[in-house]
Formats: C-alpha cells, structure tokens, sequence
C-alpha cells in the first residue's frame, strides 16, 4: 500500500499536507479500503475551529460509515466540492484529488507529534 | 475461526476476509458496487458453505417439520422448496431457513450460519418421534451461482436442463462431473440462478468449473458485502437484522409463510396476534434528503417522536439512492408514510415504499 513519504498521518487513518500554514487533508489508502465504495462526504465545518482528534466530519460509504477526525488543531477553510458529484475520487486517488478539507493550521509545531509514513504503515501492518 | 474449504482461494485471490458468523469470509474482492452490478447484469459466485444443512429423515419427518415451522411443507412435492421459519413460541423468530424434499421420508433444512447450533437444539427439543436428524453442515459446500446469465453459463457443466428449471426446485445429479450435487433454483439476490451443494472435498472442483465454464459470460467471485445490498434491493429480510427472537412473522411481513391454518409451536399466539392486529410492522423506506440509514438508527415522526428504528441500510448500488428496512408503528407502515430517520442528531426525511424497492 501506498503512504508517500512527504505526507502525515493519524492513527485514525488521516493523512495531513503542510503548504505554508495550510494544509490539506484526506484519508489513507488503507482507510478508503477499509471503508469501500464511499457514496458521500459529509462536512459541515468550514469556518469552524476544531480541535485536534475532535470530529470534522463524516464519510458515508456503501456499507459503513466513519468519522473523520483532526489531525492537528485549525480552522476548515475549504471542503473539497468535487466530491460532492465524484465521492469514488476518496477511493481512486485518496492522496490527490480525494483531499477533503483545507485547514489552517493553529499551531505549526503541532505537526511535529503526527507519524511519519513508517510509522503508520507499521501501524496498520502493511 | 472457522473455514470454509475455500477460504485460502479467497484470500489468494485478494479478497478482504472479515470473521461472520464464525467463519473466516469474502466479503468483498472488486468492490461492493462493481460485484453488485455483476451479478445485477451478468453472473457472480458466492461462496456461501458457512450455511447449515440437516437431514431429517424418517416416517415422521413431516411430522415433526410442521411441529417446528410455519409454513406448510405438506403442500411440498420431491424436488421443491419452501422458505419458512421456526417460531420461538412467543411471537419470535428462532431462524428463517428453506425446506427442500428430497422425497417422502427425507428432508433438507438449510439454516443461517449464526443459528446451527440454536437451531439443531431447538428442533431436537420437538423430536419426539426419533426421527433421525443429520448436521451435514461441517462437510458440505455452498456456492450460489446468481445473475441473469447463470443458467447459459453452468449449462455445459451438467445434463440438468438449468433454464426449465423453477424457482424454488431442485435436482440432484452429476455437475461439472461430480456426482451427487444439489442445483438448487434458489438465491438471497432476486437477479436469478443456482445454489450449489456438493461436499466440501469437491467444492474446489465445483468453483473451477464454474469459473471456466462462465467466463465467456463474464463471471466473477462475489463477497458478503454484495450479498446484503442485493438482497437488501429486494426487500429480503437477513436473520439478526430484520428478525430475531423478538420479532413476529407477522410484523416481519411473513404472513404468507405463516400458514395458521395448521398447528406448529406458537401458532395459539399468533393466531391471537392476528386477530387483535400487530402494532408495528416491517416496511421498507427510501431517503429523500441525503443521508443513509443504518442498523439501529431511530425512526421518528415530524416531532422527533421515536415511530420505531431502522434494521437494515444501505445506498442502493442499483437505485443510486438510500435505502433501507425497520419496524414502525402501525400508523406509519402505509405507503407513501413520510418518516424521519435520525442519522447523527439530525432527523432526515423518508418515505415509507414497497418492496421489493
């Protein structure tokens, strides 16, 4: 499975990419397979200040759904509006045109805490 | 965990294996949608040996298979099938499952995974007329074989003439050069075709062939995942989802195979429940604002008063649209009934429709 080096992750299966003090995030290639077909992604949060490991919003997929949580603390900015009419792109391309939100980040440091692509791949065993 | 003996088939050809009732399952290969579609519009092949199977045999296993069940088996004749189910004695359900004659004196019960053991004790508890009961479930493999092109695909496998078969029969015969295999024109889908029961030491043989032969016609392996979406589409109802111990027949809108013409166990009270009218029933209800229902979600009215909850959910991969089954009060299980869902705090508009959706 494929975890790309220049991203961050969580453990619960967010990926996260700095640009400045933005940045975007998606989920995993491990977590959109876990999941399967995903039908829909639910985010009622721009302009909202999250906090980390707090819930932005939600991915409907056929057979299940999941939350999707912070990976470090911001605001939504942005929520990805070509999912709306292609949610597959969360399956097809999870780490390019999958992205879900943009967020500014609150703290840039807080970055430091998030995994590296080993880690998480050590972590979910692939 | 248990396997099937195709388990390590699954796995080496890269599906995604989840514990179900036990057993160790495909329940998903291409992806939910894409599997769906197949057997939708083509052929697809589940594996599905984690089911039960017993034999009854005996002067008196009609006897005691009306004991046990609500639908009628006399009317059954050699080679048909009945869907039916086990009623618990207080308005439940034990286990839905099919009945197939084999002949007069001989009888197969197919029953749900998750029920084998629940089942034998509860029809064993009735036998009081020592018929003798067979658990063949452990050396006997399933493969529903669905999609409208599954007789022109499996017909060079076997003499039995597939296509003039009727729905709810069976034969036994040789199939892809084994003897002694049950076709059976069943399945959990609505799109058509054959279930498969052959022992466990040929079942590899059986899906070889399979394969080979419906190639040409586009066949795949089909997972667990598609299996409920398509029987979900048709309004079938799945076993700890949509009935249970605590649900009646006749709330589950199994009136038609519940025969009260006939005595069985519990039927003194169903006959009651009939008479005095059931207070909710199972419907099924499509969404009309975005949101997909799921097991255990609270139905509510306009107020946000609880009306009943969901049992089972999904986005129709056929529909493109939310679907979903549960139990509301009688007030609201007419069609056209508009109810709300509550997904995440939020109430979501429904309406209640007929099934098959």
């Amino acid at each position: 499975m494929n975890f790309p080096s220049e991203l961050k992750y969580t453990s619960d299966h967010e990926w996260i990419r700095v640009e400045g003090g933005e940045a975007y995030v998606g989920i995993t290639e491990f977590a959109q397979r876990e999941l399967g077909d995903i039908v829909y992604i639910d985010i009622n949060t721009v302009g909202d200040e999250v906090a980390e490991g707090q819930v932005f919003g939600t991915v409907e997929a056929v057979k299940t759904v999941s939350e999707l949580f912070m990976p470090v603390s911001g605001t939504v900015l942005e929520v990805n509006s070509e999912l709306d009419a292609s949610p597959e792109l969360v399956n097809t391309d999870p780490y390019g045109k999958g992205w879900m939100v943009k967020i500014a980040i609150a703290d840039i440091s807080s970055i430091g805490t998030l995994l590296s692509s080993e880690d998480y791949a050590a972590q979910v065993g692939a | 965990m248990k396997t099937t003996a195709l388990t390590d088939l699954h796995i080496s050809l890269g599906a995604k294996m989840v514990p179900f009732a036990g057993y160790n399952m495909p329940v998903q290969y291409a992806g939910v949608n894409a599997e769906h579609d197949t057997v939708r519009n083509a052929v697809g092949v589940f594996d599905v040996s984690h089911m039960g199977e017993f034999i009854l045999k005996g002067e008196h296993a009609l006897d005691l298979i009306q004991k046990v069940t609500s639908n009628d088996a006399s009317r059954l004749v050699d080679g048909k099938i009945q869907y039916s189910c086990l009623p618990n004695g207080k308005n439940g359900i034990v286990d839905d499952l099919l009945v197939y004659r084999i002949d007069e004196k001989t009888y197969m019960l197919v029953v749900n995974a998750s029920n084998i053991q629940k089942d034998w004790d509860w029809i064993a508890q009735f036998n009081e007329w020592d018929v003798e009961m067979k658990d063949i479930s452990d050396r006997t493999s399933l493969l529903a074989v669905q999609g409208p092109h599954a007789a022109a695909a499996l017909q060079s496998l076997t003499d039995i003439d597939l296509k003039s078969m009727e729905y709810y029969s069976f034969k036994k015969g040789t199939f892809a050069g084994i003897n002694n295999v049950v076709v059976s024109a069943t399945g959990y889908t609505g799109a058509g075709g054959f279930e498969i029961y052959a022992d466990n030491a040929h079942a590899r043989a059986v899906w070889d062939a399979v394969f080979a032969a419906g190639e040409p016609y586009g066949i795949k392996p089909i997972g667990l995942a598609a299996r409920d979406t398509l029987r979900l589409e048709m309004g079938f109802c799945l076993y700890g989802n949509d009935i249970d111990d605590t649900t009646s027949p006749l709330e589950a809108g199994l009136g038609w195979i519940t025969k009260l013409t006939k005595q069985f166990i519990g039927s003194d009270l169903l006959r009651e429940q009939k008479q005095q009218g059931v207070t909710r029933k199972l419907v099924g209800f499509e969404m009309l604002e975005r949101g997909i229902p799921r097991h255990d979600y609270p139905l509510v009215d306009e107020q946000g008063t609880v009306i009943g909850k969901v049992t089972s959910g999904t986005q129709s991969p056929s529909l493109k649209k939310a679907i979903g089954m549960g139990y509301v009060s009688i007030a609201y299980a007419k069609e056209g009934s508009e109810i709300y869902v509550l997904i995440r705090d939020q109430k979501v508009r429904a309406r209640v429709v007929k099934m098959p959706f």
